[in-house]
């Protein structure tokens, strides 16, 4: 129907431009992906020629003052695994029980009150987050890690954790409780006319039916972690080593986002391309984990 | 039967305890803000200019509105006609499409950090435009573009089939159709998204560090760096001296936040009321 009516306007001059103003729209945001993409990989591609790929990646040292300078970014990657991890293990459970509270516990009066409170939880800015996470959970950690081990100023791989444990729960709430309503009823109902209970039905059914669904959130979780950049900065400590676990989780790490926010306003020359090839790294996780999304949304929807 | 009994009823218990737990979590949040916030929201700190003796917040809030309407002009047309064109001319799953949402989607997933990093190289440095107010809004214009055009094509798609035809059969042209049938009947749909897009700009401080920078004053014009209220307070939380402005400074950016949250929920409230 639209086709036919397209050819019979197709001598009309308005139509043909508008299409095209359209298509040259629709055009932008591959031009954008392009864009950054050519502009990361001039930028900071040179670097990592220059450095060394085996030791731009695997190198121990970041000390871009010294001389010679170092640019190792290991560091800052096992600070953004490390970070990410603990806020997974934080953030996961309690968003994925959340999810299912919203879906099957909770009354229909109380899911209207939470549903709102649970978006403004999204919206709130990463700077208001960083703050408060400053102020409220940085002193908490300090004297737990005092009490446990023998110093440490609170600011650390830990903060960070909790923090971003936090920031990805509305997340993981807003998809996996949209993949678990999207489970037909009958699985329900089916568990339920086979004799199992309520809680039973939700957790070993409906559930593990909802699985891809629930994993596409976490692994949007983990991009949101990866990503986020001031509120880590702000909890984290900063210092670019390489944590030893367990204790390490009490002392300060640097993720890649924060490597580049905390030097960029004053470096040159092959630091500062070292520190946009740090973002080509980044590039390079976040698209890796756009990829797995896709996977398992793709296999959510057969 | 009795351990299944227990794993039951310890089930229900944690999904109790947890989401009592994230509602606590954002209670303790918001009520940790307000109570340190409030007491300091001193009329001095809206006053037209600001100094390091008292580190207004109200330039910030002016260059915050200038930079979310900037950033508007620039993305929602371009997101619109991005969804117009994918909706109402192209075939559904045609490939052009998919590379198209693609794009789009690994534009949703980039972290602020690298577009900062990337307008500050290509807006800032390579066309020239300087730390400045453009160059900001054009870096996050990019930023919520993915939004934008998600937004709109839902909205665009459950405009119904027969709107289009019963144009089509009054001999309406189809950009006729587009504009004066279709995208009427879709504004509450494209407005809820627009609004999400302002809470982002509202809130993102890491892609305007390099490309606005932090001068905080009200610009005369859009090549002048400019501080956002996200960035203000970014800064504020850095200087050890100013904790309780940088309170008060969140207790603003969480109202407005609240705001954008309540008018987004009204508008997405209005499609169900079309549809």
């Amino acid at each position: 129907m639209r086709n036919v009516k397209d050819r019979l306007r197709a001598w009309d001059f308005k139509e043909i431009l508008a299409v095209w103003v359209f298509r040259i729209c629709a055009c932008g945001s591959i031009a954008a992906i392009a864009l950054i993409c050519l502009f990361l990989f001039l930028g900071g591609g040179p670097a990592i020629i220059e450095i060394g790929l085996t030791n731009f990646l695997f190198g121990r040292s970041w000390a871009p003052l010294n001389i010679p300078a170092e640019f190792g970014v290991l560091p800052m990657i096992a600070g953004s695994v490390y970070i990410t991890v603990g806020a997974v293990i934080i953030g996961v459970p309690i968003g994925i029980f959340t999810a299912v509270f919203l879906a099957f516990m909770c009354p229909k009066k109380l899911h209207k009150l939470l549903k709102p409170i649970i978006n403004l939880l999204a919206g709130i800015p990463s700077v208001v987050y960083g703050f408060f996470g400053m102020r409220a959970i940085v002193p908490v950690i300090r004297n737990i890690s005092l009490a446990l081990t023998d110093g440490g100023s609170g600011a650390s791989i830990l903060s960070a954790s909790v923090l971003l444990g936090i920031m990805i729960l509305p997340t993981i709430i807003a998809i996996s409780e949209s993949s678990i309503r999207a489970i037909s009823k009958e699985y329900y109902e089916g568990a339920l006319a086979l004799g199992a209970s309520h809680v039973r039905s939700v957790f070993f059914v409906v559930v593990p039916a909802a699985k891809s669904g629930i994993l596409a959130s976490v692994v949007l979780g983990i991009g949101r972690a990866v990503g986020e950049t001031m509120a880590v900065v702000m909890v984290a400590g900063n210092q670019a080593m390489i944590p030893i676990f367990p204790e390490g989780i009490f002392r300060g790490g640097r993720s890649l986002t924060a490597n580049i926010v905390l030097e960029m306003a004053y470096a040159t020359d092959l630091h500062r391309d070292a520190l946009i090839a740090t973002a080509i790294v980044l590039f390079c996780f976040i698209f890796l984990i756009n990829i797995i999304f896709t996977f398992l949304v793709r296999k959510d929807k057969n | 039967m009795k351990l299944t009994k227990f794993i039951d009823r310890a089930l229900l218990v944690l999904t109790w305890l947890f989401a009592g737990l994230t509602i606590a979590v954002l209670a303790y949040i918001i009520f940790h803000i307000v109570i340190n916030g409030v007491p300091h929201l001193r009329l001095s700190l809206f006053e037209i200019r600001h100094t390091s003796a008292n580190v207004s917040m109200l330039p910030s809030i002016v260059s915050t509105l200038f930079m979310v309407i900037l950033t508007l002009i620039f993305a929602v047309p371009l997101g619109i006609f991005t969804s117009i064109f994918l909706v109402e001319y192209m075939k559904k799953g045609s490939r052009f499409v998919n590379v198209v949402r693609s794009a789009a989607e690994l534009l949703s997933g980039i972290p602020s950090i690298v577009y900062g990093l990337f307008g500050l190289l290509f807006f800032v440095e390579f066309l020239g435009l300087g730390l400045s107010l453009l160059s900001g809004s054009l870096t996050l214009s990019i930023m919520i573009l993915p939004l934008v055009i998600r937004t709109t094509e839902e909205a665009l798609k459950s405009v119904p089939d027969g709107y289009r035809e019963g144009s089509f059969a009054l001999g309406a042209g189809k950009l006729r159709t587009i504009f004066v049938i279709i995208l009427p009947s879709a504004i509450p749909g494209i407005f809820a998204g627009v609004i999400l897009a302002v809470g982002r700009i509202i809130g993102e401080s890491a892609a305007l560090i390099f490309t606005a920078g932090t001068f905080a004053q009200i610009p005369d014009n859009i090549l002048q760096s400019v501080r956002t209220l996200a960035v203000h307070m970014w800064v504020l939380s850095g200087e050890g001296h100013h904790i309780n402005e940088a309170y008060a400074t969140a207790v603003a950016l969480l109202a407005v936040i609240f705001l954008i949250n309540a008018l987004s929920t009204l508008a997405a409230k209005k499609i169900f009321s079309i549809a």
